[in-house]
């Protein structure tokens, strides 16, 4: 199904091409950005404290002096990092399971599926909350949060998929010549999955990035000093009526990120699923 | 048809017993001796070692937790590290408010939400569907508090036509921009789910013979195929909760809101472990309480349900 895809698919959609180059764009920003930076994010300036964006401080700078231009940047690094880890990861997870799950069918599939209805049975961002307050703070508390939030969605998914798979002639060949379950779901079931899966997952990823700053914002996950999109908009909202930069700047670069994720996405399952619908 | 309603309550069971199950072994990771949070720095061992022992905590896990759910079902949800009062307590006084607010939100964005998505659905590939798609897509882009606080300065510092905090003692005006802030995330949902399901039903055989039937536009768009489409909808409405109690959390901590998101903001803040888990907990229970009705509402909705088990 990935053959269907061509490149002039891409680039006769306006919105998908926009996407895309902001998506390489923020790669490049995560990446090589913080070498470009003339400052140090986390070096507290006191004699340019709250500046609005001017010629020394393209964005400005916030409460303690620092830049803020500096500090978007590094934080792309966090955000980018967490959201693709957190969702490779939790695909992985979900997509063993699920295949387990739905090719093994009777008790094995009844467990399974009573422990992804049990994780899916809390709200994304309580349960994200509950196992980050728990661990003591920092990046890994965020990626595991979110990675546990995010599987057992993944392997629903990849459950379905499978159960329909299964019934396939070419299973069903395969298995009379003495094939294990292993191999058909390597060889068989998985890359027809794959497409639907990778759709699934680029949606999901403009999700988990807004969740890993939605615990930033209220003190979870990465700490400050480290400059993360999150944790900046609610250490200086206080200051918003004063120096609304400090706080425009990096939710502008959450809802880019996540709306050309989201927009990826959709193009993507446009082209491969025109069956699953948002 | 009442067996059906007893079938998908027995199932509940089981699901919900795994989210206390989680939130035990949660709790089982927080850092600390819950009995020296308890007692003051002068205690004895013994008194330790007594304490612990009433509190069962020297029992094998699963007789912890065994304890654990008998306590629940009398509804001790603990206390506050830092207040002291009960979890209980708190959390059935600020639920309505967060109900409130939520209410508010689920009802703008249901009506505009599914409003917006009949307009996209039938002025197909106009610059109209394609505003409103892009709104959607951007509305489920932005993070819940930073459109919370780009609204608050807008129309609360700039143009001051709004109050920018606080729940002014039932005034409704305080209630608009938490609901709007609140309810954005789920209106886009709706109106891409409906446009969706729209375009789905506009081009079934039937549309095309009420069409050659002679019937205008506005009623084939509005009296057939919306209805058809409904059902999807108002199950994604209900469905759609989860992303209230998400939602509620973010947006009551920059409205003031005393709500539960709040209360578990502070809980957050303050370390305070049996708020922060009774949250948790209770927030699931309300979620899979609301997915349970939903559950139950969808197959009277959907006749095809009822006749074959599965749309």
């Amino acid at each position: 199904m990935l053959n269907d895809l061509s490149l002039k698919d891409l680039t006769s959609n306006t919105p998908a091409m926009i996407a895309v180059i902001m998506l390489m764009l923020l790669l490049f920003t995560a990446v090589i950005g913080p070498f470009l930076m003339p400052y140090d994010p986390c070096a507290i300036d006191l004699d340019s404290l709250k500046q609005p964006p001017g010629r020394a401080h393209v964005l400005g700078t916030d409460s303690k002096g620092r830049d803020v231009l500096t500090r978007v940047v590094y934080g792309s690094r966090i955000s980018l990092a967490v959201g693709t880890i957190a969702s490779a990861l939790s695909l992985g997870i979900g997509v063993f399971f699920g295949l387990i799950a739905g090719y093994f069918g009777g008790r094995v599939d009844a467990f399974c599926s009573q422990v992804f209805d049990i994780f899916l049975a809390f709200p994304s961002l309580l349960l994200a909350i509950g196992i980050s307050a728990v661990m003591p703070a920092g990046l890994a508390s965020a990626m595991l949060a979110i990675t546990l939030v995010g599987w057992a969605g993944f392997a629903r998914l990849v459950r379905g998929i499978t159960l329909s798979l299964k019934e396939q002639t070419y299973v069903e060949a395969s298995r009379s010549v003495g094939a294990t379950p292993a191999w058909i779901l390597v060889k068989h079931i998985l890359p027809n999955a794959l497409p639907l899966v990778l759709v699934a997952g680029s949606l999901r990823v403009g999700g988990f990035i807004l969740l890993e700053a939605s615990l930033s914002f209220l003190g979870l996950g990465v700490q400050p000093p480290t400059p993360t999109w999150g944790s900046m908009i609610s250490l200086n909202r206080a200051h918003i009526n004063s120096a609304p930069w400090m706080v425009i700047f990096p939710g502008l670069a959450i809802s880019m990120t996540v709306i050309s994720f989201n927009i990826l996405g959709d193009f993507l399952r446009d082209k491969l699923d025109p069956r699953m619908r948002v | 048809m009442a067996l059906y309603i007893l079938k998908r309550i027995l199932l509940f069971i089981p699901t919900l017993l795994g989210i206390t199950l989680i939130t035990f072994i949660l709790m089982q990771y927080l850092p600390g001796d819950p009995v020296a949070a308890m007692v003051g720095e002068r205690t004895s061992p013994e008194t330790i070692a007594r304490i612990r022992t009433e509190l069962g905590l020297d029992k094998s896990l699963a007789y912890q937790y065994v304890l654990y759910l008998k306590r629940l079902g009398t509804g001790q949800f603990g206390q506050s590290l830092h207040t002291n009062r009960k979890v209980a307590d708190d959390l059935l006084q600020k639920f309505p408010n967060t109900v409130t607010l939520a209410l508010a939100a689920m009802i703008c964005a249901s009506v505009f939400g599914i409003s917006l998505g009949v307009l996209s659905a039938s002025k197909r590939g106009t610059n109209c569907d394609r505003f409103i798609t892009l709104f959607s897509v951007a509305g489920i882009s932005i993070p819940v508090f930073w459109l919370g606080l780009a609204l608050m300065l807008l129309f609360a510092f700039y143009f001051r036509w709004l109050p920018p905090s606080g729940m002014g003692n039932g005034d409704p005006l305080y209630l608009i921009l938490p609901a709007t802030t609140l309810g954005t995330f789920s209106l886009s949902y709706i109106v891409r789910v409906t446009r969706s399901t729209m375009l789905e039903t506009l081009s079934q055989p039937y549309v095309a013979a009420a069409r050659a039937k002679g019937l205008s536009e506005r009623e084939v768009v509005l009296k057939h195929a919306l209805k058809n489409s409904l059902i999807p909808v108002v199950t994604l409405i209900g469905l759609d909760l989860g992303s209230y109690l998400n939602g509620a959390v973010l947006t009551e901590t920059i409205f003031g809101w005393d709500g539960l998101g709040r209360y578990a903001l502070d809980g957050i803040l303050k370390r305070d472990y049996p708020v922060i888990m009774g949250v948790v907990l209770f927030g699931a229970i309300i979620f899979m309480t609301m997915n349970l009705l939903v559950d139950i509402s969808y197959h009277f909705l959907d006749p095809r349900v009822r006749v074959k088990g599965k749309p």
